[in-house]
């Protein structure tokens, strides 16, 4: 029996392929936060009066969770205390480009998001999918736009939409992530340096998937964007994010939101493939990742549908949510989360149903192996006034070796009497049996592990763009390798 | 050459010696049926030979196509031909039957340095050997043996078979649960394969199989041992007489 538990354990660590450092010359602010670097980033970014008071009442709050208990505590994650004055709060690129124009942009970056795969030359436009990158605090390159222009969607990084669209920005930043909604959304607010914007007008479809590719190049820098994407009336958008960053000793902060708003009979469909540095074998540097991502099903008839694919970071504190408002509102939350070597994750989502026949579903595949450690979190809560409210949850675990472990908290809050409840969890481990099977046919034991850990997974790629569900098998088998002898 | 000889082995399970010293000796184009009763080392001895790692050999040698099967890993033994029709076909979720299988044909092709096959290569092939086992082709677009019935999963052992052509095929207990027309079927696709270059080891608890799959030698292991070898008359014999007649001479005298 030892044979084949040591092969299932002996978790060599695949090296990470996105792990290399850009050279560029950076414009950073000092390390530390206080109310002079706000005003610092804030005014770097040429902003509007009324970003820099939202940032600046952002900043006491934090500051005030931070001299009370800093971090949340409840989740299932351990790590050393953050230094948050020990952070640079700001870094870009120097001269940074005129937005639109590739040409401009430091061939070094532009290199960088080629040999990530990523489209943004002109030639690769023919992919179909616009793209915004950001890298280290801002956005380099923003693709397609005067397409999208023809049909009134903006896509664009969030300092601009700041400059050229700040009634938009006004209205809906923060209304469904406040400044005051938990101490790294405050820590954010405070110092967020961009991000993605989207507005989709009435009525319009959005003729490609809109993509966001973050990138933390900088050393002793935190990465804080922020999205926020606007689906008007009957609107539809489809938008994708991913994220790298070089292989570093320390450990760096990413405290991210994500802001989506969905009007009357407007979908959004929100995909992420997160593989930021994950650390090494002994757990060793990697991303800390804490972020919050929240949809609001304003309007009646809207759907807000979450899919996430975690493979990356050493700590993942992540809880994308729904708050289902509008009548027959739907939200939707498939996510597959890994945790590998010594990785910490800590995800799950809130789904809140407060208007009437409002619906949920949520399926989630945690995969544990070598010492990581995958915990499931998630929240319904059927209001008073969500008659006919319906839930549907499923929770998956696989446990690849013995050392790993995988935790369910699964919260129910019902207080209307017409909801519907329906809620299944298992915990399997992949098998000796079944490797042994697979290998009797001549697949390589990463292969056989492979193999199991996709067919696992399969409800949740299935709800993927075809493009990035290709990338998410392949990156589970990369973030495997070595997980088995 | 002999395709596979078998010499003295010993193996070992969580301690428990099993295997108590087997030897046999197949030859390319024979088919040989290990009968025995339960708990005697059957499944023991067939996964053993497809080198499953929890399963410890203790003592002896195996030569497979004159290569030493003892050090290889299972995947390599795949490779090199060896075929497992396991008493217990394990279920896969997610994993559709028809994928799996292409993935599997294509590792061997590539360890054997071939090319890998398309879909389009795959399926006529693939089409043909499950009208072959009267396999229906919505089961395929399934996940592997997920929710198969036993007999379903049997005979989609077969399919695989036939796909992955083995030199040395061992199929075990693949008659129990079967009824009378899925063994006819099951015993049409093993005679299909006979071939001069293939050597079939066929483990079966009832001789009612070698009715349709002809043995050309017959072996009672008992207690983890070979105590009796003979020609098809053999198993006819077991039938009539029951194992308690082999185990008594199994009894050191
Ligand atoms: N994991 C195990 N631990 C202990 N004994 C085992 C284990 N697996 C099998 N055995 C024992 O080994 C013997 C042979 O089993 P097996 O090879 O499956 O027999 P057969 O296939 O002939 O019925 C049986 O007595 C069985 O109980
Ligand atoms: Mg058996």
């Amino acid at each position: 029996m030892s044979t084949s538990v040591e092969t299932i354990r002996d978790l060599a660590q695949q090296e990470y392929k996105w792990g290399f450092v850009t050279k560029i010359d950076e414009d950073r602010v000092p390390k530390g936060l206080n109310e002079e670097i706000v005003r610092l980033i804030s005014a770097r970014k040429g902003e509007p009066e009324f970003m820099l008071e939202w940032r600046l009442k952002a900043l006491r709050h934090w500051q005030s969770l931070e001299r009370k208990d800093a971090e949340p505590k409840w989740a299932n994650i351990t790590y050393g205390p953050i230094d948050y004055q020990d952070i640079v709060y700001y870094s870009a690129p120097k001269q940074r480009p005129a937005i639109d124009s590739l040409e401009s942009l430091d061939p070094e970056i532009l290199r960088t998001y080629e040999k990530l795969g990523i489209p943004l030359e002109e030639q690769k436009r023919l992919a179909g999918v616009a793209v915004d990158a950001v890298f280290d605090s801002v956005s380099v390159a923003t693709t397609f736009k005067s397409k999208l222009a023809e049909m009134g969607v903006i896509f664009c990084s969030f300092s601009e939409a700041v400059q050229k669209h700040p009634d938009l920005v006004r209205k809906y930043l923060g209304s469904v992530v406040p400044y005051t909604d938990n101490f790294f959304a405050s820590l954010n607010a405070a110092v967020f340096t961009d991000g993605s914007f989207v507005y989709v007008p009435k009525g319009v479809r959005c003729p490609m998937e809109l993509s966001t590719y973050f990138r933390i190049n900088a050393a002793e820098t935190g990465q804080f964007e922020r999205t926020l994407i606007v689906a008007d009336e009957g609107a539809t958008v489809s938008y994708l994010e991913g994220c790298t960053a070089p292989i570093r000793d320390e450990n760096q902060l990413h405290a991210a939101v994500v802001e989506l708003v969905a009007l009357d009979n407007a979908q959004i469909k929100y995909s992420t493939v997160q593989n930021w540095y994950p650390g090494d074998k002994e757990g060793r540097g990697g991303i800390y990742n804490f972020v919050t991502k929240r949809g609001k099903c304003v309007g009646v008839n809207s759907k807000i549908s979450w899919t996430q694919v975690e493979t990356g970071s050493a700590i993942t504190w992540k809880y994308p949510s729904c708050i289902l408002q509008g009548e027959n509102s739907v939200g939707e939350f498939y996510s597959v989360a890994l945790t590998n070597n010594r990785q910490q994750a800590d995800t799950g989502t809130k789904m809140i149903h407060i208007g009437k026949n409002t619906r949920s579903t949520i399926v989630t595949k945690g995969i544990s192996a070598g010492r990581g450690q995958n915990t499931y979190r998630g929240q319904v809560k059927i209001m008073k006034s969500a008659t006919g409210a319906r839930n549907y949850t499923q929770c998956d675990s696989l446990l690849i070796g013995d050392r790993c472990g995988a935790h369910t908290f699964p919260y129910i809050d019902v207080r209307n009497s017409t909801a519907r409840m329906e809620h299944e969890a298992s915990t399997s481990r992949i098998g000796e049996n079944q490797l042994f099977y697979l290998r009797q046919r001549g697949l390589k034991t990463e292969e056989a592990v492979s193999m199991i850990v996709n067919g696992f997974c399969k409800t949740v790629f299935r709800e993927l763009p075809m493009e990035f569900a290709v990338e998410a098998q392949k990156l589970l088998g990369v973030s495997l390798e070595g997980s088995v002898g | 050459m002999a395709l596979l000889e078998i010499e003295d082995l010993h193996a070992s399970v969580d301690g428990h010696q099993i295997l108590k010293g087997v030897n046999l000796v197949l030859n390319a184009g024979e088919v040989h049926s290990i009968m025995g009763p339960n708990g005697s080392g059957k499944s023991t001895l067939a996964q053993v030979l497809a080198r499953r790692e929890s399963y410890e050999v203790t003592q002896g040698r195996v030569l497979y196509a004159g290569k030493d099967l003892l050090q290889m890993k299972p995947e390599e033994a795949a490779c090199e031909g060896v075929f497992l029709a396991f008493q217990y076909p394990v279920e896969i979720p997610g994993i559709g039957n028809a994928y799996f299988l292409r993935s599997a044909m294509n590792a061997i092709r590539k360890y054997r340095g071939e090319d890998e096959l398309d879909a389009m290569d795959f399926l006529p092939v693939f089409r043909e050997r499950l009208k072959l086992l009267e396999m229906d082709d919505a089961l395929m677009s399934r996940s592997l043996n997920e929710g198969f019935s036993g007999g379903e999963k049997k005979r989609n052992e077969i399919l695989q078979m036939a796909m992955l052509e083995p030199r040395l095929a061992i199929l075990d207990e693949t008659d129990s649960g079967l009824d009378i027309d899925a063994l006819k079927i099951v015993a049409e696709g093993v005679n299909a394969l006979r071939s001069s270059q293939r050597a079939f080891l066929v483990i079966t608890h009832y001789q009612r199989l070698l009715n349709y799959i002809a043995p050309d030698f017959v072996h009672v292991l008992v207690d983890g041992k070979i105590v009796r070898s003979g020609g098809p008359e053999l198993a006819l014999e077991l039938e009539e007489k029951g194992y308690g007649w082999t185990e008594a001479e199994a009894q050191p005298a």
